[in-house]
């Protein structure tokens, strides 16, 4: 497995477009930080587009990335190799190359300017830690995706539908039942719902820490109570392992099945 | 002649300096030891001298027109035994005592320097720590407070006081004065004409100021920063807020400043600033609100309801969360000729202002006031993308809300 994680990391890693995305972050932190001179509201910002990008990239890239390596992986198949390291094995290579483009990328210029003589140090680990998570859990997705669908232009469908789902469709769903079901008590119904997409999870978790939380409200008040508490941190934390994990367990348990 | 006529005109003057009221000093090594004991053998327009020292005193009543001036400070020490100077004469003037331990009761409102029913008091240069109320102007006229420093310890706002009171007074002048870490900063009831004037009110627990009942009020060039919320102005007429600064007052319940039943005031030049709402409005009317810059507000102005003839001209907002919120439909408030930081149409005809109108309601803020919990969502794709439809083409937010000459550059 670890060959395999190896041969697709260094692959990925000496690959153009990891470099583009490396780059395309490198230059956005160095931007947002020399235009706006000021680490909290930088987060800010990258928050919005973390939330909007790292999805679309994840499932966008790992979806080419199996299609494009389908003969590879045929060929791997032919050699006495577990295949769930196999495909592991690739997960990983790509989940931990964009990771680190992601991470890298954005890290380098904030340290650069004195993160750790900031004190948001910890917004922007929180910011980097459910950026990695959403890389994960959306290449996770891609991947199962694509080995349930042969066909290169439906798997590439889905995946968009999918990222168009998670980042615009579900809130609109949310939103509506928020709408037709005021007059009942929402607080719960909102906290479980917002857990269910990891997209919203990540976006609550990271506003909750700004000063910008103080717009929520009566509303922000219930989520902080829950979310501001090491409880709260550690359950959505774990919501977003278990957004990873179980992708990631139904890649492995088709893969077995499959035939190739 | 001339000699002598020059010589009686000198002693003429020596008598007049000698029947100029005296001077009576007290101090700890002094045969007069307390100021109380002072103000009894005082005679009326005496000027009491209070050297450096402690003096362990409260319930000092001032009952003649006397000038009670404190030499580098002295401590007077209330030892939270009650009031500490009660005046209830007309033309007191109190300069430079430092004032602490303030007793504390529910049922009489111990104040470090209360006013009763008096005229033509000067209370300046006094520093009040450790207080129940500051400084309680009763059914007082025509009196000036300037020049203080009240610093409390509130911590709970049922059991603290505020530090300058007004009730019942009229043409009172609040000049310059710091008021910090009380219930509310300064507090008005049923007091008119009253000039409040660069005064600074930082972190009190509930308001910075508060008007309730009062009307015909200026106050102007004051700094309201990180207070419960700034300013309260409640159900008083004709008041004018000129110039003020209201500052990172942010909370969940946190405003900068709330109008309600408030009409023919005139709000301008005022700066709102990191506020989660720089000014709620409620049943308040014909109000013009000009020159004002509204930044980094979460909301720059909440409009709930009953708000009819308010104009709102040549103000600034920048970079706010939501520029304007409105729960109703109905619109009766004219926007005209600000300058929006969200604005995107463009000037072809370069005269400045803008060719299409701008719509500062976004149907966000219109779906928050209906669904308080759709708050959530902030910050997310799906609402960007409603907002701009709504944008192009209005379908829930009132129609004529619009600012129809938005300006291309920020109004100075």
């Amino acid at each position: 497995m670890f060959k395999i994680l190896k041969y697709s990391f260094y692959d990925l890693i000496r690959s153009r477009w990891s470099y583009v995305y490396f780059l395309f972050y490198l230059l956005l932190g160095f931007v947002l930080l020399f235009l706006n001179n000021d680490v909290s509201k930088a987060v800010i910002t990258l928050m919005n587009i973390i939330i909007i990008l790292v999805p679309l990239i994840g499932t966008i890239f790992g979806v080419m990335y199996f299609y494009n390596s389908k003969e590879f992986t045929e060929l791997l198949l032919a050699q006495p190799i577990k295949r769930s390291s196999i495909f592991l094995g690739q997960y990983l290579g790509v989940a931990g190359s964009l990771s680190l483009s992601l991470v890298l990328g954005l890290g380098i210029p904030f340290v650069l300017y004195g993160i750790f003589k900031s004190d948001a140090i910890f917004d922007f680990s929180l910011l980097l830690v459910t950026g990695a998570f959403l890389t994960m859990i959306f290449t996770a997705l891609s991947f199962n995706i694509s080995i349930s669908n042969e066909n290169k232009i439906k798997g590439f469908g889905y995946a968009v539908l999918l990222w168009l789902f998670m980042a615009v469709i579900y809130d609109g769903l949310f939103l509506m039942s928020l709408i037709v079901f005021k007059e009942y008590p929402l607080d719960s119904f909102s906290l479980v719902a917002t857990m269910f997409n990891p997209i919203d999870l990540s976006r609550t978790l990271i506003l909750l820490k700004l000063d910008i939380s103080a717009l929520l409200g009566y509303t922000g008040a219930v989520f902080k109570q829950f979310f501001g508490t090491n409880t709260g941190l550690f359950v959505s934390l774990g919501t977003l392992l278990l957004w990873t994990v179980l992708p990631i367990w139904r890649l492995t348990r088709i893969s077995k099945k499959k035939d190739f | 002649m001339k000699l002598v006529s020059l010589f009686i005109l000198i002693l003429s003057l020596f008598q007049g300096v000698s029947q100029e009221p005296k001077r009576v000093t007290v101090c700890e090594t002094c045969e007069l030891k307390s100021i109380s004991e002072a103000i009894e053998i005082a005679a009326d327009h005496d000027t009491i001298v209070v050297k450096k020292g402690t003096y362990k005193e409260f319930n000092i009543l001032v009952d003649k027109p006397l000038t009670i001036i404190g030499e580098n400070y002295p401590v007077i020490d209330g030892e939270d035994k009650g009031e500490i100077i009660r005046i209830v004469s007309d033309n007191v003037t109190i300069d430079g005592l430092f004032i602490i331990n303030v007793g504390t009761s529910y049922t009489s409102d111990y104040a470090a320097i209360r006013v009763v029913k008096s005229e033509h008091f000067v209370i300046q240069n006094v520093v009040l720590e450790k207080l129940f109320f500051g400084i309680y102007l009763e059914k007082s006229n025509y009196g000036k407070v300037y020049h203080n420093k009240i610093i409390g310890d509130a911590v709970d706002e049922y059991n603290s006081g505020n530090g300058i009171q007004l009730w019942y007074s009229k043409h009172v002048e609040v000049e310059k004065n710091i008021v910090q870490h009380v219930r509310d900063g300064i507090y008005l009831e049923f007091s008119d004409d009253i000039t409040i004037k660069e005064n600074t009110s930082t972190d009190n627990l509930r308001y910075g100021l508060h008007f309730m009942f009062s009307n015909n009020d200026v106050y102007l060039n004051n700094v309201f920063e990180n207070n419960g919320a700034g300013v309260a102005v409640m159900f008083s007429k004709r008041i004018k807020m000129i110039g003020n600064t209201f500052r990172k007052n942010w909370g969940t319940a946190a405003f900068g400043m709330l109008l309600k039943e408030i009409n023919d005031a005139e709000i301008s030049g005022n700066t709102f600033e990191e506020n989660t709402i720089g000014i709620n409005i409620e049943g308040s009317n014909r109000i013009a609100y000009k020159n004002n810059n509204f930044i980094k507000n979460g909301w720059a102005i909440k409009v709930l309801g009953a708000c009819y003839t308010n104009t709102f001209s040549q103000n600034n907002f920048l970079y706010n969360s939501f520029d304007i919120s409105y729960n109703s439909k109905l619109n009766d408030n004219v926007f005209d000729q600000n300058y929006w930081s969200d604005y995107t149409g463009y000037d072809l005809d370069k005269n400045g202002i803008g060719d299409v109108p701008y719509r500062p309601v976004k149907l966000f803020s219109y779906i928050v006031n209906k669904t308080p919990e759709t708050i959530v969502l902030l910050r997310s794709l799906f609402m960007d993308i409603i907002d701009f439809s709504e944008k192009v083409s209005p379908v829930f937010t009132p129609d004529d809300l619009l600012d129809a000459n938005p300006l291309m550059k920020k109004v100075l």
